[in-house]
């Protein structure tokens, strides 16, 4: 009886209200480790994207963004960024609402799930491959003259791992959905149209603009695909930091990959900002 | 007239003495069913086509003799013998290395940090929530940028591209936290540690002999993302030049686009990530028997 209470309070029998002072060093070991290799990285970045040629302070890293190559690469990140989200979004959230309406221990859904979990990772270089195997210049499904394309051709290969990851990340709210709202509107005398018009979508769209999010950050840091798919010129960001990273030597400005890496963190900040703010809506009626 | 449908068709029902096959789950009516399975079906093709036809494709390359429409399995065989340079065995050598590396450290590293923080500093819980959901909001290309210097000190003592897992599991952290987190919070870790502790048992054996076995099902499920995260990592390792699998495909498609192996080697590390998903599931449906 008194161990219940003791647990309750939070506070230990033995001790009681005394809190074990050593108790943080536990923690240490793991501390360190993203210190070192998650926290530092990270602080180099910031610290050198201000960083002049010869030391001291400057700005003129992050001023140097300001130029045509690299407006391109931002330009070309938002614009592979919108339309692979979009459309991974909206056909995602199609997807999931297929497999959730069935039956939820069927075959097809656990089929659907565990290919999601596997896809949504398939990113990188293999999956370049793939589709230069289905339609690229050799393809055997056919030869589009779109693949090497950008932002469609490239925008194709990227739904194929956007899809995936909009299933696994839309289908709780869809399971959310109770069939007595349902039958509740339908006793009311509302159609399909009214359901989805006043509840289901209402209900839905925090989720779903929550969902899209992800997938634009998730298309923003990607870098392995395109790279696979077109490595000499450079469409988007990822692409002209590694290129800036590779040939830092003979560069001019030693630190303009740390200011587009800066750049990139600012907006994925942003970008996951807004998706942590709807998820945690979404999620009041969800439980 | 749409509202006078259910009771009409509630009658039909009874009148044919079939009401449970009128009124399936869902709430709907049989007519919006039959759209609603339309609907389904139609998606399920053409997402399944969507899905496959380029993993299909792969794979019949993968197959394809000298020419075109043969068939062969030369590009499979090459998978041991392709000469490089680097020779794709060592590299497949390596990243299956880095792959049971990294999520041993993963695992001595975030499991005990999570379980203490859960029984002994609870207030630290935010904190390491925080950590671990970083690496969502640094991609690894910007990861990269800063971990140069870093690995330009480590080279110093190792060259070898084991090393990579330092940062691999930076990388896998989110998955394995989200997936270890999930398992933890179905265990009644206090009463459990409290229980062990009154009966004697040491800190060390409260972890591994009383929370860890209540949550094999979620240490499975980060061990996997680790390893399919190791097996498709490509941007930290071509950018601190290290060779493992992924870049030295990347290679071998620079100098000949259309070598087979670079897609019997694709097909092969899908089907391993599928197959080890499968083993996974599987293994997990057993424990979850077990415990009932």
């Amino acid at each position: 009886m008194a161990a219940a209470t003791a647990t309750k309070t939070g506070a230990r029998p033995v001790r009681a209200g005394r809190r074990p002072p050593l108790a943080w060093v536990g923690t240490v070991p793991f501390l360190a480790y993203a210190g070192i290799f998650l926290l530092l990285p990270t602080g180099i970045v910031v610290w050198n994207a201000f960083k002049g040629n010869s030391g001291g302070w400057t700005l003129s890293n992050i001023s140097a963004l300001n130029t045509g190559p690299v407006r391109t690469a931002f330009k070309g990140s938002i614009e592979l960024c919108v339309i692979s989200s979009v459309a991974g979004a909206v056909l995602g959230a199609i997807l999931a609402y297929a497999v959730a309406s069935g039956n939820p221990e069927g075959l097809i859904r656990r089929l659907y799930l565990a290919g999601s979990g596997v896809l949504a990772q398939f990113g990188g270089v293999t999956l370049a491959f793939a589709f230069l195997a289905t339609i690229g210049p050799a393809g055997l499904l056919f030869k589009a003259g779109w693949y090497s394309n950008f932002p469609w051709g490239i925008g194709l290969i990227y739904a194929y791992f956007q899809i995936p990851l909009m299933v696994l990340v839309f289908l709780p709210a869809i399971d959310g959905l109770k069939i007595q709202w349902r039958e509740a509107a339908e006793n009311l005398g509302g159609s399909t149209w009214h359901y989805w018009r006043y509840i289901a979508g209402p209900l839905l769209t925090p989720a779903f603009t929550g969902a899209a999010l992800l997938l634009f950050a998730n298309a923003l840091s990607a870098f392995a695909t395109i790279e696979a798919w077109e490595d000499q010129i450079n469409y988007v960001v990822p692409q002209s930091i590694s290129g800036s990273l590779i040939s830092e030597v003979g560069l001019a400005n030693a630190h303009e990959g740390d200011a587009l890496a800066l750049g990139l963190i600012v907006v994925v900040v942003i970008v996951m900002t807004g998706y942590f703010f709807l998820q945690r809506r979404a999620a009041r009626w969800q439980s | 007239m749409a509202e006078l449908n259910p009771p009409l068709a509630d009658l039909a029902a009874d009148l044919t003495g079939r009401p449970a096959a009128a009124r399936r789950p869902g709430g709907l009516r049989a007519s919006q069913r039959r759209r609603l399975n339309l609907f389904r079906y139609t998606a399920f093709t053409i997402f399944g086509l969507f899905f496959l036809l380029p993993l299909l494709s792969m794979v019949r390359f993968s197959l394809e003799g000298l020419t075109p429409g043969s068939w062969s399995v030369a590009a499979w065989t090459q998978l041991v013998s392709y000469p490089g340079p680097p020779p794709l065995l060592s590299s497949i050598e390596i990243t299956l290395e880095l792959a049971v590396i990294s999520s041993g450290v993963m695992l001595i590293l975030v499991v005990p940090t999570m379980i203490w923080i859960r029984l002994r500093v609870q207030w630290f819980s935010r904190v390491m929530e925080f950590i671990c959901l970083l690496p969502l909001t640094i991609p690894a290309i910007v990861l990269v940028v800063g971990l140069a210097p870093i690995y330009n000190q480590i080279e110093r003592y190792n060259v070898s591209a084991l090393m990579l897992f330092w940062a691999y599991v930076v990388l896998a952290l989110p998955y394995a936290y989200r997936a270890l987190a999930a398992g933890l919070a179905a265990v009644d870790a206090k009463t459990l540690s409290e229980a062990a502790r009154s009966l004697g048992a040491r800190w060390p054996t409260v972890m591994l002999r009383v929370i860890v076995p209540n949550m094999w099902q979620a240490i499975l499920n980060s061990l996997l993302l680790t390893v399919a995260l190791v097996l498709g990592e490509f941007t930290v390792a071509y950018l601190l030049g290290y060779v493992n699998l992924q870049t030295n495909l990347f290679e071998i498609s620079r100098s000949s686009e259309n070598a087979g192996v670079l897609f019997s080697a694709s097909a092969a590390t899908l089907l391993f990530a599928f197959i080890l998903l499968l083993i996974l599931s599987y293994a997990g449906r057993r424990l979850r028997r077990g415990q009932r």
